[in-house]
């Protein structure tokens, strides 16, 4: 029963996870790419992570999945604000179709 | 010793023996050195208002944050598996402005990484002494900040002021 459950939870990670991959391809900027590898990308490999501690229990390999998901889901969204930050310090643009960025008029 | 440094201590300890399950005397034994270690030269900057952690309706709260947490964290996923998905690409993306209560440190945190991984929202930086967030919006709905904290950030900031302030 529990396999049957992880191996869903694996499944339901791995298309997650191919979805983020999709994302860092078709969409146009550096933020909007960031936004699908960061989401898509931490709660599929969270999913499978689960998935794996489903299948191993409460032996070494179920308890340090649980730890990959807790450091997974507390550093993520840090790299993510950080290479965002760096990209627009550097001067990367947004899409030409972008709405409006008030963090560039907040700097001048 | 001060308080700050023990919990660290039992903390880094708790998950050094996770780290070396199935726990076994000498990985408790060199556990309790390396965190010792660790804990008395960086305790002091662990935290600073310890006696907040001895507040029970806190960890109510924290309960209560971490379904709500996950939650957002589906809906962002489907949203975002949407958007890739759809052959037009529906994106109308933009960074906007948003005004947050918050003071303390571990509160803003929190509300940036859950800003990050609910739908549409990532927070690309931060300004601490006015307390402004600025939000890269996949699908911006307004550019007005009063529109937009209501939008991105009230959900969560009434969780996380009574977690951590």
């Amino acid at each position: 029963m529990n396999e049957t459950i992880g191996m869903f939870f694996i499944v339901i990670g791995l298309v997650f996870d191919f979805f983020g991959c999709l994302g860092l391809i078709r969409l146009p900027d550096v933020y909007n790419r960031l936004q699908a590898a960061t989401k898509c990308v931490t709660m599929g490999t969270c999913g499978i992570l689960f998935g794996l501690f489903l299948f191993k229990g409460f032996s070494a390999a179920g308890i340090k999945a649980i730890l990959c998901i807790l450091f997974l889901i507390l550093t993520a969204p840090v790299s993510a604000h950080a290479l965002a930050r760096g990209a627009h310090k550097s001067g990367v643009k947004l899409w030409k179709k972008s709405v409006c960025d008030k963090y560039e008029e907040d700097k001048k | 010793m001060k308080k700050s440094q023990i919990i660290l201590f039992v903390l880094a300890f708790l998950i050094w023996s996770f780290l070396s399950w199935p726990p076994d005397y000498q990985h408790l034994i060199v556990g309790i050195f390396v965190c010792g270690f660790v804990s008395f030269m960086t305790g002091d900057m662990f935290t600073k208002r310890p006696y907040r952690l001895k507040q029970p309706g806190r960890y109510l709260w924290f309960f209560y944050y971490v379904p709500v947490f996950i939650w957002e964290c589906i809906k962002a996923n489907i949203d975002v598996a949407y958007r890739v998905l759809h052959p037009d690409l529906p994106i109308n993306p933009g960074i906007v402005k948003v005004k947050t209560t918050l003071k303390s440190e571990s509160a803003l945190t929190f509300l940036a990484n859950s800003i990050t991984l609910t739908p549409g929202t990532m927070s690309v930086d931060i300004d601490e002494e006015n307390g402004f967030l600025y939000v890269h919006w996949i699908d911006v709905k307004s550019k007005d900040i009063q529109r937009a904290t209501e939008i991105i950030v009230k959900n969560f900031e009434d969780i996380l002021r009574r977690i951590f302030e």
